[in-house]
């Protein structure tokens, strides 16, 4: 028998309350009726004897205390799963909305997901190569990971991850398959990566989860975790390497705010509710991989720093949770430079046991660490050439300079249809060390200097661009 | 049916309904899969339960069973080399029960109720016993013999004791009678609360350091066996890279790395790189004396509050055994922010940005069960804490670091600025503190030689002259400045990129000896001193850089092994002929 409660109790943004209602559990699903027969669907998020909160993901809008009848389903909220997810795509609550359709489901699974255990983890080593230099050589991507993209208003951060995605490749077998979820982006951004996907003829490798600026903020919160399970299905029951590409984070943040404080919980930093750590850590931690499993997750989401302050807290916890970051920056976006990786403060934390030996190749640990210290000391010279002009500075600290604008002008900077392999990112970085004498070079040893520094490298290089 | 109902559900908060016997911090399985839960609050007939597991799907009526008892843990032999959650169950266990992802109320004890030790039992029928006496030990791995105490507040009279050989950890050992005639089983493994301090006799001073094998530790800023210390830092400043060469290479006897609210990649990174390391005093792998507390960041949070006390009185444990006991928690600023969380569910007032106000009466119990200790049987034991926290922004002005500040004395400040080069360990030494070297000098002194802590000022002093130099070079250039002080600086880089920088993934720089750190900072100083007696009778200093005898120290690290210090003769040759050739060239 389908047991419906009709009427409400209480009616408050997205949230509804009901009175009278027995054998409620918490998290579960609930079908809400309005009076002409449209349906929509809710989650129990608290529970009080005989009263409980249903958050209701549609919105309420032209629901009254009286027109509506409520069923509990007996289950949270859970997707249906299958292979044919690739190709398709679904809005923010995971229901497809390319009218092919409904989705024949192998399984059913809640969306919440639960925990890794640590102790079944694989810990990530091999990399996945992007093509993209300053990626590959000095943040490298790894099977498994989680790096964010932390970006700003009108960067080109979507330009980026869609080139990560049509370059990625990794060594070995296993077959790519694409999770892309939208959170409150605008429709171009949609269609933007949907043609992106097209060209690259990955649309039948792609599954799409779409939460559009306009959708309800409630199904924005669904979304991630929606796409993630599809994620999750396809990497450890079918074998798939998964790319997750979520955009836009600082959106779903929002989101999470706007909902919290329609519930009046004690807000912590700039209105944020306290748990918002954990709620990010709950979608982030869903990448890796899992010993005796085939595939992995590996998740690029993108968020746009408001006011491109890396300190707000939405990059500042995200951080925390993520192994690493890749940071756009302002000022080689404003000069012209693409990608515009800002290289110092970008970081793959498991890049170190990814590279190297057995992995890619010998000298590159080294030389990604000396890039660093090299162009960290790039800094240090400009600030000082700022102040007393660039004619007093030290021949040393010329050469510096000199060596700050190569690195931006033929490293960093590459076409965005420009697939570079790893052997061209290596020997561009050692050409580029070439502009510095030998003596400044303390990050490599003896042996990878006498085997890969040749001086003049670096104007060979240039003429040979000159001469095409 | 149970006396107690599930009235409200809130997250991982529970109200109970049905009666007033539940106990300020019992233990409590809630609802029909019997999750673990502890009460945290009593207003009349409701009682609050915060629940250390998912609550989806409990629903008021289900029923609620105390234990009686508040939190606790088995503690025996068997922790050792193993990994647990935030409350104690072993995850191991957990996946061979429930696969790789985590299942909900799943209660294994924590130690394998199936394995027999070999156990010798020492006391005999007729033998008084009183807490502190040891009644049965065992090998519970190569290095370390697990033993079983009497428990505080227990004497009297042994009137039965099991003969050695192999029992399980359920095997009751010895009987006490004590003189009211009540008699106590004891076992090889036994429960214990994990909210208050174990006890002991007395604390002692803190007089021993714990050796790291970290240079900028050992020298600048060391910390001893029972201090407490912090590092915090930004996200990528190295926190976690920080804590974890300081649980492969400190000496301490045993090892709790408690990874609390952070990544799950890293806890499986422990696991695997402290299983294939050789501890570098006995050989033996590194997981043998590590015990692994995982509540990643995605696991529930009520169990990360409950994390470090599990953490913490697995320490203690084994302190009271006469161990020297080292605890890493990363992040303690997880654990605060987890309080924020229940405290906020609990809707308790807020106070600095949104924390408890008892946020630093917590912080200030958790520092204080470190120490250096007499234990109950009359031992020396330790137990030091090394407790990363994860500032709001990378701004040290925020709520936990300042109250961490508080109660620890022994501060490593990591920088963004550094980490941004690539300069590993980013402990900052402008911004960093030791408030233990003083106590620690006499140590040094004796068992390293005096010359260490003399050069260890003289160190510290360049380095403080470059800062301000730097100042000063940063607005004008560093030509105009005269000879001894582009020497200063010169030295300076030195001591920042061949000694206080060092390279956890070299084979040899991962871990340095005191002997070889002394013999560095020598060398580095042997060459300040002949450079700066040139410099002085206004030889220029580029005549000297020239020789690439700077550069050559830089990489000195990487040259010498740690068990033969006779290259150290090769650099002082080097040094000395290069004055002498600055010196030939201008007479």
């Amino acid at each position: 028998m389908r047991l419906e409660y009709t009427g409400l109790s209480d009616l408050n943004g997205s949230l509804v309350a009901l009175e009278g209602v027995s054998g409620v559990a918490f998290d579960e699903l609930a079908e809400l009726t309005l009076y002409d027969g449209s349906r929509r669907y809710g989650r129990v998020i608290l529970i009080e004897g005989d009263r409980a909160v249903l958050q209701v993901f549609e919105g309420t809008r032209g629901i009254s205390l009286e027109n509506t009848r409520t069923h509990f389903t007996g289950k949270p909220m859970d997707i249906a799963l299958s292979r044919e997810m690739l190709g398709r795509v679904f809005d923010g609550a995971g229901r497809p909305i390319d009218g092919l359709g409904e989705l024949y489901p192998d399984e059913r699974r809640n969306i919440n997901g639960s925990a890794i255990n640590p102790v079944s983890r694989q810990y990530p080593r091999s990399c996945i190569y992007t093509g993209i230099s300053a990626i590959d050589g000095c943040s490298t991507l790894i099977q498994g990971q989680k790096l964010p993209i932390f970006s700003g208003a009108g960067m080109a951060h979507n330009e980026l991850a869609a080139q990560m995605v049509r370059q990625a490749r990794v060594d070995g077998e296993g077959e790519f398959a694409i999770v892309f979820a939208a959170m409150g982006v605008k429709n171009d951004v949609a269609d933007f990566f949907r043609r992106n996907f097209e060209e690259a003829g990955a649309l039948p490798r792609v599954a799409m989860f779409l939460n559009l600026a306009s959708d309800p903020i409630i199904e924005r919160i669904l979304t991630p975790r929606c796409a993630l399970t599809a994620a999750e299905y396809l990497a450890f029951t079918h074998g798939y390497h998964v790319l997750v590409v979520m955009t836009d984070m600082t959106s779903y943040c929002e989101a999470v705010r706007e909902f919290s404080s329609s519930k009046g919980e004690i807000p912590s930093r700039k209105g944020f509710p306290a748990y918002l750590y954990s709620d990010l850590a709950s979608l982030y931690e869903r990448a890796g991989m899992i010993a005796g499993r085939k595939g992995s997750v590996t998740q690029v989401p993108i968020l746009t720093m408001p006011n491109d302050d890396i300190t707000h807290p939405i990059p500042d916890l995200t951080g925390y949770i993520t192994e690493g970051q890749i940071v756009l920056d302002r000022n080689m976006d404003q000069s012209g430079v693409y990608p515009p990786i800002n290289i110092l403060s970008s970081l793959s934390r498991l890049m170190k046991d990814g590279i190297g030996k057995g992995f890619t190749r010998d000298d590159h640990p080294a030389l990604s660490n000396q890039l660093f210290a090299s162009y960290s000391k790039v800094q240090d010279a400009r600030s000082l050439a700022s102040v007393i002009g660039e004619d007093e500075l030290s021949p040393l600290d010329k050469l510096y300079l000199k060596f700050g604008r190569a690195f931006e002008q033929y490293f960093v900077r590459q076409g965005q249809q420009e697939d570079r392999i790893l052997e061209q990112t290596l020997e561009l970085g050692w050409a580029l060390l070439s502009i510095l004498p030998r003596g400044e070079l303390d990050r490599v040893s003896d042996q990878e200097l006498d085997q890969h520094y040749r001086e003049g490298a670096f104007e060979t290089l240039t003429t040979e661009e000159h001469g095409q | 049916m149970s006396e107690y109902q599930i009235y409200s559900v809130n997250g991982p908060v529970v109200k109970v309904s049905g009666g007033r016997g539940l106990a300020m911090m019992d233990m409590v399985y809630t609802g029909e899969e019997q999750l673990i839960g502890e009460v945290v609050g009593v207003e009349g007939e409701l009682t609050t339960v915060q629940v250390y597991e998912d609550t989806t799907g409990l629903s008021p009526g289900q029923p609620v069973c105390s234990t009686g008892a508040p939190m606790s843990l088995l503690l025996g032999p068997g922790l050792l080399g193993n990994i647990f959650d935030g409350i104690g169950r072993p995850l191991r266990a957990l996946e061979a029960a429930s696969g790789p992802f985590l299942g909900r109320g799943i209660n294994i004890p924590a130690l394998d109720s199936g394995k027999t030790w070999d156990v010798t039992i020492p006391v005999k029928e007729g033998d008084t016993v009183a807490p502190g006496t040891l009644y049965a030990q065992c090998q519970e791995t190569a290095a370390i013999v697990h033993r079983c105490l009497v428990p505080a507040g227990l004497k009297g009279t042994v009137t039965k004791a099991a003969a050695d050989g192999p029992h399980t950890v359920d095997d009751v050992l010895v009987e006490v009678t004590d003189d009211r005639g009540r008699v106590t089983g004891l076992k090889l493994a036994a429960r214990c609360s994990i909210r208050g301090a174990r006890p002991m006799r007395r604390r002692l001073p803190v007089t021993r350091p714990l050796i790291t094998g970290q240079r900028i530790i050992d020298t600048l800023f060391p910390i001893g066996k029972g201090g407490a210390a912090a590092i915090p830092g930004p996200f990528g400043a190295g926190k976690t890279m920080t804590q974890h060469q300081l649980a492969k290479w400190s000496d301490a006897d045993i090892i709790v790395y408690l990874g609390c609210g952070e990544r799950g990649n890293e806890m499986t990174q422990a696991l695997e790189e402290f299983s294939e390391l050789k501890d570098p005093r006995n050989g033996l792998p590194l997981m043998n004396r590590t015990i692994l507390i995982a509540n990643t960041s995605n696991m529930p949070v009520a169990a990360r509050e409950a994390s470090v006390y599990t953490g913490m009185t697995i320490a203690e444990y084994y302190r009271d055994m006469g161990y020297h006991v080292a605890l890493m928690a990363d992040s303690t600023s997880r654990w605060a922010e987890a309080l924020r969380e229940i405290s906020g569910r609990l809707e308790e007032m807020p106070a600095e940005e949104g924390f408890p106000a008892y946020l630093a009466s917590r912080l200030a119990e958790f520092y204080e069960r470190a120490g250096y200790v007499e234990t109950l049987e009359g031992k020396e034991g330790s137990v030091t804490v090394i407790g990363a926290v994860s500032p709001q922004g990378g701004d040290f002005s925020e709520p936990v670091t300042q109250n961490t500040k508080r109660f620890i004395r022994c501060f490593w400040a990591l920088d963004r600025g550094l980490a941004y080069a690539r300069h590993f360990p980013s402990i900052h030494w402008m911004n960093s503190y030791s408030e233990y070297t003083a106590e620690l000098k006499p140590w040094y002194n004796q068992n390293v030689s005096p010359e260490f802590d003399k050069c260890r000022q003289r160190i510290a002093n360049l380095l403080r002259e470059e800062s301000q130099l730097m100042e000063i070079v940063k607005l004008i250039g560093s030509d105009i400045l005269p000879e001894d002080q582009k020497l200063t600086i010169e030295i300076a880089r030195v001591i920042r990129l061949g000694f206080l920088q060092q390279n956890a993934y070299h084979e040899i720089d991962t871990y340095v000896p005191l002997q070889k750190q002394l013999k560095m900072m020598q060398t580095i100083l042997r060459l300040y001193d002949g450079v700066k007696a040139a410099v002085d009778q206004a030889v220029p200093l580029s005549q000297f850089t020239a020789t690439g005898v700077f550069d050559s120290l830089v990489k000195m690290k990487y040259e010498i092994p740690n068990d033969n210090l006779s290259g150290f003769a090769r650099y002082e040759q080097e040094i000395d002929a290069a004055l002498d050739k600055v010196s030939a060239a201008n007479s």
